[in-house]
C-alpha cells in the first residue's frame, strides 16, 4: 500500500500545472465551506445567544391561547396560583433547568408629563431574571452595581428608543399608566434607573419594572404570571427539556403550555435560512469536487492506456491497478482539503482578530467568526467520500482494460 | 519437456464485418532455457503470438500451453498472477513508468506482485541492474538516459521476478544497429546465466540470426522453423 501512496502522489504531479489548478478549485471550495460556515454559525449563534440569554430565555410557559394573543399583552391569560406552584416543583424536578424566571407581561403608557407614548412592560425578580437570562444585564445602559438588584422597587428600565423619543435621561421621573385585566386604570410614578438596548424580535424592546411595582399598579392580590422564562444548563439539551415539559404539562391536563425560543421569535426561521445556506454552499463544495476529479482522473486514465497496459502485463491485478487510480483522486482530495482547512481558518482567524462590527436591525453586532471542529471534520469527509467517488469511474475503467488493447494504444 | 505448447491454435480477430485470421491452425512448441526468435513481415502473427504465450489474449481456437498449463482457461485476475510469476515482458517502446526512477522500474514488479522483503528486493534489484549495466543510473528517470539504457532497464525489469519466460515483441526495432546488438546479447547472457527462455520478435534478419531457433511466420502460420545451435536441455 505504501507503494500505491508512494506511486500515486508521483503521478499526481506529473502534470503539475493541471493538478495545481485543480487542486485550487477544491482549495477554493473548501475555504469557501469553512469561511461561509464559521461566518453563518457565529452569526446565527451569536444571534441565538443574543435572543435566548437577554430576553426571551431558552424555554417559555405560558396560559394556552396566550401566544396566539401575544401582541395585545392580554391579562387574563394568566397563570393560577396552583398552577404556577405547580409549573415551579416541575421546573425544580428537572436537573438540566439551571433558572427559571416568572414575568408580568403589559401594555402600557408611559409619561414625562408633557409627552406620553406606548410601552410593553415586563415586570420581573430581577434576581431570578438575572439567572435565567444571564447577558441581560450587558443590555441595559446606567450604573448598575448588583447584576442581581438590576431594578429595585420604584425603578423603571427604560428601552433606549423611548429614552430618546421621550427626551429622558436616566434619574428622571416618569409616570407609568396602566388598564388592569378588570378595564380600571391605575398609574404608578417610577425613577429611570437605567436605559436597555434595544434587541431583535419578542421583549426585544420592553421596559423592565420591578414585579412588586406591577402587582401595584395592575392592583392584583398576588402576581398574576402571565409567562415564565427558563434558562437551561446547556443549550443542546433544549429539545430534550422541551419533550420533557411538555409531557409533564400535558399530564397534568392545565391550560398551560410550553414553546421553545425558535417557536415564539421570527429569528428561528432566519437560523433556518442560515442553515439552508450553508447546506447549499456544501452542495456547491461536492459539485466542485465531483466535476474537478472525475474530470482529471478520465483524462489521467485517457493519457496512460498504454502504461496502464504496461503494469497489467507484467502482472498488476486489476484491484491494484483501482486502487492505484483511487489514491491518486483520494489523494489530490486530501492535498487540497488541508490546503483548503489552513487557509480557511487562516482566515477565520484574521477575521477573529479584526472582528466584524455590523447592524442588525437596531442591534449592533460583532462577530467573531469561528467554525466547530465538528464542521471541518464534515468538510474535510465530504471532499474525501466525493474525492473517492468521483475516482471510481475512471479507476474502474483503468483496471477493466484489456492489457492487449491498452499496449496497443498509442 | 515443452515449457510452452500450443495446439492447433486459431486466433481471429473481427474488425467491423470483416474477421481478420491473425494465427491459422498453428502448432508450436517451445522448451526450457532456449533463446528464440519469430521473424516475419508485418501481419503475419507474430505480436498475437507472442500475446497468446504472454497470456495477454485467449485464443479463438486450439489450446495454449505454458508450463502444462491451459492458459485460455484463466480468468483476467488469474492471468494476471500467472503472468506476474511466470513471464517477463519487453516492449518495443520500453514502456517504462515515467514517474520512476531506473531502480522503481525494475523494483516495480516485486512491489505489485510478491511481499518480498526489502532487502531481498534490493538485492534482487542491485544484482539485475549491475547485469545489465544500469547501476551508475539508477537514480534517473527514463526521460534522462537513452533508448537503449532503456532496453536494458525493460530487460532487468522482465527478470526481476525470476520468471520462466521473458517474452520481446520488437525489442530491438528502436534502436541502433549496435546498440540492438547489445540488448540482445544482454539478453542471451541471461538465457545462459538464469535459464530463462527468451522469445522475441523481429524484422532484423541481422538480429534474428543471434536467435537459437527461429520461427518464420506468414499469413499466420509458421512456415519455417530452424534451429542454428543445438538445445540446452
Amino acid at each position: 500500500m505504501k507503494n500505491l501512496i508512494m506511486i500515486a502522489f508521483r503521478n499526481l504531479f506529473r502534470n503539475k500545472r493541471r493538478t495545481i489548478l485543480t487542486s485550487s478549485l477544491i482549495t477554493f471550495g473548501v475555504v469557501l465551506v469553512i469561511v461561509f460556515g464559521g461566518l453563518a454559525i457565529s452569526f446565527k449563534s451569536q444571534m441565538v445567544g443574543i435572543l435566548t440569554n437577554t430576553a426571551m430565555g431558552d424555554l417559555q410557559i405560558h396560559r394556552k391561547g396566550y401566544v396566539e394573543s401575544i401582541d395585545n399583552l392580554p391579562l387574563n391569560l394568566t397563570l393560577s396560583g396552583t398552577e404556577f406552584a405547580n409549573v415551579e416543583k416541575t421546573l425544580n424536578n428537572i436537573p438540566e433547568i439551571a433558572a427559571y424566571s416568572p414575568r408580568i407581561k403589559f401594555g402600557a403608557m408611559i409619561s414625562n408629563y408633557a409627552q406620553t407614548s406606548n410601552i410593553r412592560m415586563s415586570a420581573v425578580y430581577p434576581k431570578m431574571e438575572n439567572r435565567t437570562v444571564t447577558e441581560f444585564v450587558k443590555r441595559i445602559k446606567g450604573n448598575i452595581t448588583d447584576p442581581d438588584q438590576f431594578i429595585k422597587p420604584g425603578e423603571i428600565l427604560v428601552p433606549e428608543n423611548l429614552m430618546r423619543g421621550l427626551s429622558l435621561k436616566i434619574g428622571d421621573e416618569i409616570v407609568l399608566v396602566a388598564t388592569n385585566k378588570d378595564g380600571s386604570v391605575n398609574a404608578v410614578t417610577l425613577r429611570i434607573a437605567a436605559m436597555t438596548e434595544n434587541i431583535f424580535g419578542p421583549s426585544g424592546k420592553d421596559g423592565y419594572m420591578h414585579i412588586d411595582d406591577a402587582q401595584s399598579l395592575l392592583r392584583e392580590d398576588k402576581p398574576e404570571i402571565v409567562e415564565i422564562a427558563i434558562h437551561l444548563k446547556q443549550y443542546d439539551q433544549l429539545n430534550k427539556v422541551y419533550t420533557q415539559l411538555k409531557k409533564s404539562v400535558n399530564a397534568s391536563k392545565t391550560q398551560i403550555e410550553v414553546h421553545t425560543w425558535e417557536q415564539l421569535s421570527p429569528f428561528a426561521s432566519i437560523a433556518r435560512i442560515v442553515d439552508l445556506l450553508i447546506l447549499v454552499v456544501k452542495f456547491i463544495l461536492i459539485s466542485i469536487v465531483l466535476v474537478s476529479i472525475l474530470n482529471i482522473m478520465t483524462m489521467s486514465v485517457y493519457e496512460r492506456i498504454s502504461e496502464i497496459g504496461t503494469i497489467a502485463a507484467i502482472g498488476t491485478p486489476p484491484r491494484r491497478i483501482l486502487s492505484l487510480f483511487l489514491i491518486e483522486g483520494f489523494a489530490m482530495g486530501l492535498l487540497s482539503t488541508l490546503a483548503g482547512i489552513v487557509i480557511g481558518l487562516g482566515t477565520l482567524w484574521i477575521m477573529n482578530i479584526t472582528k466584524i462590527d455590523f447592524t442588525f436591525g437596531t442591534m449592533n453586532v460583532s462577530l467573531a467568526p469561528s467554525i466547530p471542529v465538528g464542521e471541518v471534520i464534515i468538510v474535510a469527509v465530504i471532499v474525501m467520500v466525493v474525492s473517492l467517488f468521483a475516482g471510481f469511474q475512471p479507476a474502474y475503467k483503468a483496471s477493466k482494460m484489456e492489457p492487449v488493447d491498452a499496449l496497443g494504444h498509442n | 519437456m515443452n515449457l510452452i505448447q500450443l495446439e492447433n491454435v486459431t486466433k481471429v480477430y473481427q474488425t467491423g464485418e470483416i474477421p481478420v485470421h491473425a494465427l491459422k491452425r498453428v502448432n508450436l512448441e517451445i522448451q526450457k532455457k532456449s533463446f528464440v526468435s519469430f521473424i516475419g513481415p508485418s501481419g503475419s502473427g507474430k505480436s498475437t503470438l507472442l500475446n497468446l504465450i504472454g497470456c495477454l489474449d485467449k485464443p479463438t481456437e486450439g489450446k495454449v500451453f505454458v508450463n502444462n498449463v491451459d492458459v485460455g482457461m484463466f480468468d483476467r485476475t488469474e492471468s494476471a498472477a500467472f503472468r506476474g510469476k511466470t513471464i517477463g515482458f519487453v516492449f518495443q517502446n520500453f514502456n517504462l513508468i515515467p514517474v520512476l526512477t531506473v531502480y522503481e522500474n525494475v523494483e516495480y514488479p516485486l512491489l505489485m506482485l510478491d511481499h518480498l522483503p526489502s532487502k531481498e528486493r534490493n538485492d534482487r534489484v542491485s544484482r539485475l541492474l549491475e547485469k545489465v549495466g544500469m547501476t551508475d543510473q539508477k537514480k534517473k528517470y527514463p526521460n534522462q538516459i537513452s533508448g537503449g539504457q532503456k532496453q536494458r532497464v525493460a530487460v532487468a525489469r522482465a527478470l526481476v521476478t525470476n520468471p520462466q519466460i521473458v517474452l520481446a515483441d520488437e525489442p530491438t526495432a528502436n534502436l541502433d544497429h549496435a546498440t540492438a546488438f547489445k540488448v540482445i546479447n544482454i539478453m542471451h547472457e541471461m538465457t545462459n546465466e538464469f535459464g530463462t527462455t527468451f522469445i522475441f520478435s523481429t524484422h532484423d534478419p541481422k538480429i534474428v540470426g543471434e536467435a537459437e531457433v527461429i520461427y518464420t511466420l506468414e499469413d499466420g502460420t509458421i512456415v519455417s522453423s530452424e534451429i542454428k545451435k543445438e538445445d540446452k536441455k
